[in-house]
Parts: structure tokens; C-alpha cells; sequence
């Protein structure tokens, strides 16, 4: 295939492909349903394909073909890669690449072992993930752990070049999977728990060089904010995140963008979100706390934001706004609209106009959601219940009943939407939580966190968790099937009017695109937090995903998350994960007979 | 490198700190016990070492000490482990890396936090660990 060779030849000279032809070459790759080329299934982070081998009708009698362990027990999200014949995929700490021949029965063709210090470990968050590596110019991106951004080249696993992203010392750790856009790889920070300033940063895909970054916080040649930049459709104004924070406490403000990158090429801009305000105890820090919980749209080439779009002014609960962007052309209360719909945290699923921001629908994605009533759609601001507000509770105050819980109606596990049935595919836990802030101390490196959380059902409710469909364009929840752990897999929709996703037992499920019908189910080795994926190898269809329960999902694994001291919901049915799937990471692989 | 000095004598400091701040307690009437439980309510420390462990430790050691996909069930460790060892385990840290592991706690002795409150999460994971506090968040009896 002649692009491939020349990509082989180009890394050969150690010269690679110009940044614009590397881009151009992923933007034809992604439309190829053969090949899953980054980590979000496409640019627009649909996570669908127009594969339809597998169907509803014959989906039945699909079964495990292949397997292939990690060799790493701890939580394993994201998603391979397939570029080619070949298949990428990284682990958790050490974050261990793997590329695999699948002309060969899935050979390590080669593996890459970084040297990492382990004292990073304890910095991460929820566990020592990470949402896997990106593709481009002939290379593999990880981002490691220690902040360590790695491009290898693909066909060897040699290192090409190596640059740091951020400092471990201070708390900052990487888990989010790069994206390539243009000739650039984009990668953001975690570390909201440890008082880091959030940013997303640009490097050259030739040789690392750092060509922006752009800050959540912080004064405007930091945020890469200017006059253009708008928010609610008006221009954001001079100082906009300055004056929103208590003194220099925007330093150490969080707004970390841990999750995935959307790119729309049209109106080039990319999308993205920033996480919770540090601390998690709204009386240490007044104001909106601006750009944290923020959706992002920036220039790819320079990195200045066009328009932003804050969700949760001044958080008070930890709903991070860092799930995904789907970029779909829908119709939107009757009129066809480029839309940008993401699914938050604080349980409301929003429709925007991707172009210029205008916030379109607000609705809850989950009927238990209570912490606000409304979306105002004048201010785009969150109706807040009193009753729920941790702030107005003031410290050492116990805020009961709050839902959805700090881990948020969905997290970084993505959906999917279809392009034929317009609707999105969404997976969602069902929480809920007390929340006492109290006053905590910033030291650098040290969790700064300061709220205690209890979770457990939404009262009357014995499922963690729901797989949904749902319309974008009314706000409305079409189905949606009940499950007794939150769904912490993402999503992946299929032509073949399948929807396939996993569950913390360990089950892949397919189930009807129409209904929520389930279809099939098999139980790999251990629970699901990765994200379903599909390719075709030899002309046949495969499905692929990670097992390998961790994450936040894995902290409450021991015991379960409900509480023995009251009886809140009907938990006397709930057991402990513990009792269903152990640690272990495998890819399994499946296809029809 | 000098950073491990650095850490040994903040540690150092930091036991200083939680020394100034151990002589208050429920000791007297339940004897050699760290916490004090009347009633399935606990005392003010006890409680306040639920809050503290929750901000610091339960991000690895899970809900209420009883361990997560990663780090151990507290509730089971401090059934062999002396309160000598738990304080030393908290200042300094534990590391056990190897083909099959992945585990390191941090050193908290340089972290306020911690240090300062490490006898108050101690009696709360001693009383879970000692079968006699329950899961969640802890009842407090009145005080004088």
C-alpha cells in the first residue's frame, strides 16, 4: 500500500512526512472502516462504524477468536488502535506498547518498556490508567504516566523523540490518550485532586517541539484568550478567569483536561473539556472559578480559543467537564445543526451549535439528577436546589442525597453516536452522594482534595448504572436498560444496527440500536472499563475491547460502594463487584464463525 | 539525592506534630483504646480521622479502609500491624514494585494534613478494623 510505504521509508531517514500531509492521511484513514485509526474511532468521536458483517440478526452468534493478556493487573481504559495490519495498544503503569501482527495471529511485532519512576504511582488520581496512544505520521504517541510525551516509530518501536509534558513533583500525571490534528500532537494534564493548573498542549509532530499551551486559568496570554473569544455568543472580555478567582488562587485551580480531543477540519477548531476547580471544598475558593468545567473550541494552529462554555460555575460537587465532544450534523428542535453534544458529569446532556457556541439543549440524561432543577438558557448558568448545595452548606456540613455522586452521571467512558439512527448511545452510572467539604492545605504534590463523599443508588433504585439512548436535538431519553454496576465501558455503534458496550462484571453486550434489546452477552476475563472498538482484517469483521477492571470503578470494588450504616435504596439485592471479576488485563477479540 | 533528606527531616518534623497534638483523647475510660464508641457513635477524633482518611487515604485504600483493586483492606492490616508500624508505613511510605506489582504509597510526612491528624486515623481504622464502627460515615456522641 503506497502511503505506508512511504511513511516506512520517511521514518527510515529519521525525516517524516510534512505535518500537513500527515494530517491529510489521517483524514482519509478515518474513513476508512477497516482501520480504527485514534483513539476516538474518528475526528468527530462518534466511536461508530459503517462495518455491518455483524448484524442484529446474526450477532448472536458471535464468540471470542482471540485473546492476548497485558501482563498489567490494573485498570485498562481507551481502546487499541488498528493501522493496517497492525494493532496498537498501551497498558496502564508501566504503560507497557504492544504493537501486534494480526497477519500473524496477533505476534508482538515489537513491545516499547518505558523506565518510569514509580513514585508517580501514588500522584495518579483513580488508579494507574491510561486511554491509550494515537497514530500519525508514521508514529505511535504515548503519554506515559511521568508526563513523558513518547512518539515511537511505528513500524520498529524505536523512540523518535521524547519530551516532558509536566511535572509529576507537583502532581500532574498523564492519563489521557494524544490526538493528532494537522502537524500536531495535542495532550492535555490530570492532576485536578493535587492542585494542578489545567492546560492543553501543542507539539510539533516532527521532532516535539512545544508550539502552544494554553492554560484553563490564569491571566489571558496564559488562557490564549483574545478579543474573538466568546462565550454565551459575547465576547468573555478582559481577564475573564483573573477575576473569577480569590487572589492567585487560579496557581493552583485544577481545570485539568484529562479527556478526549474532537477536531471539526471545516471550521477547524478542536473541542475539549477542563475538570473540577482544586479544592473540592467550595469555601476555600469563592467566584465561578473560570475556565474550569469549561468546553474549550480552539484553533488547532495557534491554540486561541474561539468560544468557551462553562457548565458548572463555581463547582461545589467535582463534575468534571472533561467527557467527550461528539461533533454531529442533527437536527436540533427541527432545524439541521452542527452540533457539538457532550454528556457532563452533573448529569445534563447539552447541544450547542459546535460553530459558535450558542447553547441549543440542557436536559438531564438521568431523571434522579437533582443538584440543580435547569439549565437557564439565557445565562446558560445552573438552576442550583439549596438543598444540594455543598457551598451553601458551608464546611463540616454534610450535604446528603446529592445526585448524581462526584464521579458524575457518565465520566471519561465515551459515547457513541449513530449517524443513521441519529441518536447517541450513552453509558452512565447511577449515584448518588453525601459531601462534607471541609478546609484542607495545599502541598505540592499532595492530594488537595477536602470534601468526604459516601455513594450509593439513587434511593428506590438498586442499579449503579444505565446504558441509554438518547435524542441530542429534544433532550430525551429514548431507552434505556438497566445495569447493576455503572457502565464504565465506552460505547461503539455499528451499521449493522448493533450497539455493543461492557460492563464492570466483565460482559461485552450487544443490544439493538432501535430498542435496547440485549443481543448477546459473553463474559471475558475480568471487568470492562475499556472502550469497545471494531476493524476488519482478511475481509472479516472484529470486535475488540480491554478487560481489566480499576479505575474509580475499581475503588469501591472491595466493598462495594453502599452504605451499611442506613438504608438508603434497596441495596439488600446489591453485592460487592468483588463477588463477580478480579484484576487482570486482556484483550479480547471477537467475530463471527 | 538531597530530596530524601529533605523528606526524612520534614518527616521527622511531622511526628513532632502529631506528638503536640496526641494528648487529647478518649484513652482513660476504654483503656489502651485509641477510640471511643457509645452507643455505635463515635468520639469528635474518631469521626474527624473518618473525614481525614477520606481525604488522603481513601483514594487508594477505598470507601471506609476496605481496600480497593489496589492498595490493601486497612481494616485487615491493622488487625496484625502495631500502631508503630502503621505511623512509620504513613511518614515513610512503602514501595513494592516488581514484575507482578505495582504498589507504592507515598510518604505523607511532610503533608499537614496527615501528620497532623494521624492519631485520629488511626482510631478510626482501628475501630473498623476491631469490628466495633461500621461502614460510612461515622454518628458522633455529644462531647463536654
Amino acid at each position: 500500500m503506497k502511503p505506508r510505504g512511504y511513511l516506512l521509508v520517511a521514518a527510515a531517514i529519521a525525516m517524516p512526512l510534512s505535518g500537513a500531509l500527515a494530517n491529510d492521511d489521517l483524514m482519509k484513514m478515518e474513513k476508512d472502516p477497516n482501520q480504527w485509526v485514534m483513539p476516538t474511532g474518528n475526528y468527530a468521536n462518534e466511536r461508530y462504524s459503517t462495518l455491518k458483517q455483524i448484524t442484529a440478526q446474526n450477532v448472536h452468534e458471535l464468540r471470542p477468536v482471540w485473546t492476548f493478556s497485558t501482563g498489567v493487573l490494573r485498570g485498562h481504559e481507551g481502546a487499541p488502535l488498528v493501522i493496517g495490519d497492525m494493532m496498537y495498544l498501551a497498558t496502564p503503569f508501566p504503560n507497557n506498547v504492544f504493537a501486534l501482527d494480526l497477519k500473524h495471529g496477533g505476534r508482538i511485532a515489537w513491545k516499547y518498556e518505558p523506565r518510569q519512576d514509580p513514585t508517580v504511582i501514588p500522584v495518579m488520581c483513580c488508579d494507574t490508567v491510561n486511554r491509550g496512544v494515537a497514530y500519525g505520521d508514521g508514529k505511535i504517541f504515548l503519554h506515559q504516566a511521568d508526563n513523558a510525551l513518547v512518539a515511537l516509530d511505528a513500524k520498529t518501536g524505536k523512540e523518535v523523540w521524547k519530551v516532558m509534558v509536566a511535572d509529576a513533583k507537583k502532581g500532574a500525571t498523564g492519563t489521557g490518550a494524544p490526538q493528532i490534528v494537522k502537524d500536531k500532537v495535542l495532550v492535555g494534564v490530570s492532576g485536578g485532586e493535587f492542585g494542578v493548573q489545567g492546560f492543553m498542549a501543542a507539539y510539533d509532530i516532527k521532532d516535539g517541539k512545544l508550539a502552544w499551551k494554553a492554560y484553563s486559568e490564569g491571566p489571558d496570554d496564559q488562557l490564549l484568550f483574545d478579543a474573538s473569544t466568546t462565550s454565551m455568543g459575547k465576547p468573555v472580555g478582559k481577564d475573564s478567569s483573573l477575576k473569577t478567582w480569590q487572589g492567585d488562587q487560579w496557581k493552583i485551580g485544577g481545570g485539568t483536561t484529562w479527556g478526549w480531543i474532537s477536531y471539526d477540519p471545516q471550521l477547524n477548531l478542536i473541542y475539549y473539556g477542563s475538570g473540577n476547580p482544586s479544592t473540592w471544598n467550595p469555601v476555600q475558593r469563592p467566584g465561578d472559578n473560570k475556565w474550569s468545567m469549561t468546553i474549550f473550541a480552539r484553533n488547532p494552529d495557534t491554540g486561541v480559543a474561539k468560544w468557551v462554555y462553562q457548565m458548572t460555575p463555581h463547582d461545589e460537587w467535582d463534575y468534571d467537564g472533561i467527557n467527550e465532544m461528539i461533533l454531529a450534523d442533527i437536527p436540533v428542535k427541527g432545524k439541521e445543526t452542527k452540533a457539538l453534544v457532550h454528556f457532563d458529569r452533573n448529569g445534563f446532556g447539552y447541544t450547542l451549535n459546535r460553530a459558535t457556541g450558542e447553547l441549543l439543549v440542557a436536559q438531564k440524561y438521568d431523571p434522579k439528577v437533582n443538584w440543580a432543577t435547569h439549565v437557564d438558557m439565557a445565562t446558560g448558568r445552573p438552576q442550583v436546589v439549596k438543598e444540594y448545595s455543598t457551598g451553601a452548606g458551608g464546611e463540616d456540613h454534610n450535604s446528603q442525597n446529592i445526585c448524581p455522586a462526584a464521579l458524575g452521571s457518565k465520566d471519561e467512558q465515551p459515547a457513541a453516536f449513530s449517524p443513521m439512527t441519529k441518536l447517541f448511545y450513552v453509558p452512565t452510572n447511577h449515584v448518588c452522594m453525601d459531601y462534607e467539604p471541609f478546609k484542607v492545605s495545599y502541598t505540592a504534590g499532595q492530594p488537595y482534595v477536602g470534601a468526604t463523599l459516601s455513594m450509593f443508588p439513587p434511593k428506590g433504585d438498586n442499579n449503579l448504572g444505565n446504558f441509554i439512548a438518547w435524542d441530542a436535538g429534544t433532550g430525551k431519553i429514548v431507552w434505556s436498560d438497566p445495569e447493576p454496576f455503572s457502565v464504565w465501558s465506552g460505547a461503539l455503534a455499528t451499521a449493522g444496527g448493533v450497539v455493543f458496550y461492557g460492563t464492570l462484571e466483565g460482559y461485552l453486550k450487544a443490544v439493538d440500536e432501535k430498542t435496547g434489546k440485549e443481543l448477546y452477552r459473553f463474559k471475558t476475563p475480568s471487568g470492562i472499563i475499556g472502550n469497545v472498538m471494531t476493524y476488519v482484517h482478511d475481509g472479516k469483521q472484529y470486535i475488540a475491547v480491554l478487560s481489566g477492571v480499576g479505575g474509580w470503578a475499581g475503588i469501591g470494588m472491595a466493598a462495594g460502594l453502599t452504605k451499611d450504616t442506613d438504608g438508603l435504596g434497596a441495596v439488600g439485592a446489591y453485592k460487592s463487584l468483588s463477588d463477580y471479576t478480579q484484576l487482570g488485563g486482556v484483550l479480547t477479540v471477537f467475530a463471527l464463525p | 539525592m538531597s530530596w530524601r533528606l529533605y523528606i526524612a527531616a520534614l518527616a521527622g518534623l511531622g511526628f513532632c506534630v502529631w506528638a503536640g497534638s496526641a494528648v487529647v483523647g478518649a484513652a482513660e475510660e476504654t483503656e489502651q483504646k485509641p477510640y471511643t464508641i457509645k452507643d455505635g457513635k463515635v468520639d469528635q477524633h474518631t469521626y474527624n480521622g473518618w473525614r481525614r482518611y477520606t481525604e488522603s487515604c481513601l483514594r487508594c485504600h477505598g470507601p471506609d479502609g476496605s481496600g480497593s483493586s489496589y492498595a490493601p483492606d486497612l481494616t485487615q492490616s491493622l488487625k496484625s500491624m502495631s500502631e508503630d508500624q502503621f505511623k512509620e508505613t504513613v511518614v515513610n511510605g512503602r514501595t513494592n514494585v516488581s514484575a507482578s506489582a505495582d504498589n507504592v504509597m507515598p510518604p505523607f510526612g511532610t503533608v499537614e494534613d496527615v501528620m497532623d491528624y494521624l492519631d485520629d486515623i488511626y482510631a478510626y481504622l482501628k475501630a473498623r478494623s476491631d469490628g466495633v464502627l461500621g461502614r460510612g460515615r461515622p454518628q458522633r456522641f455529644e462531647q463536654k
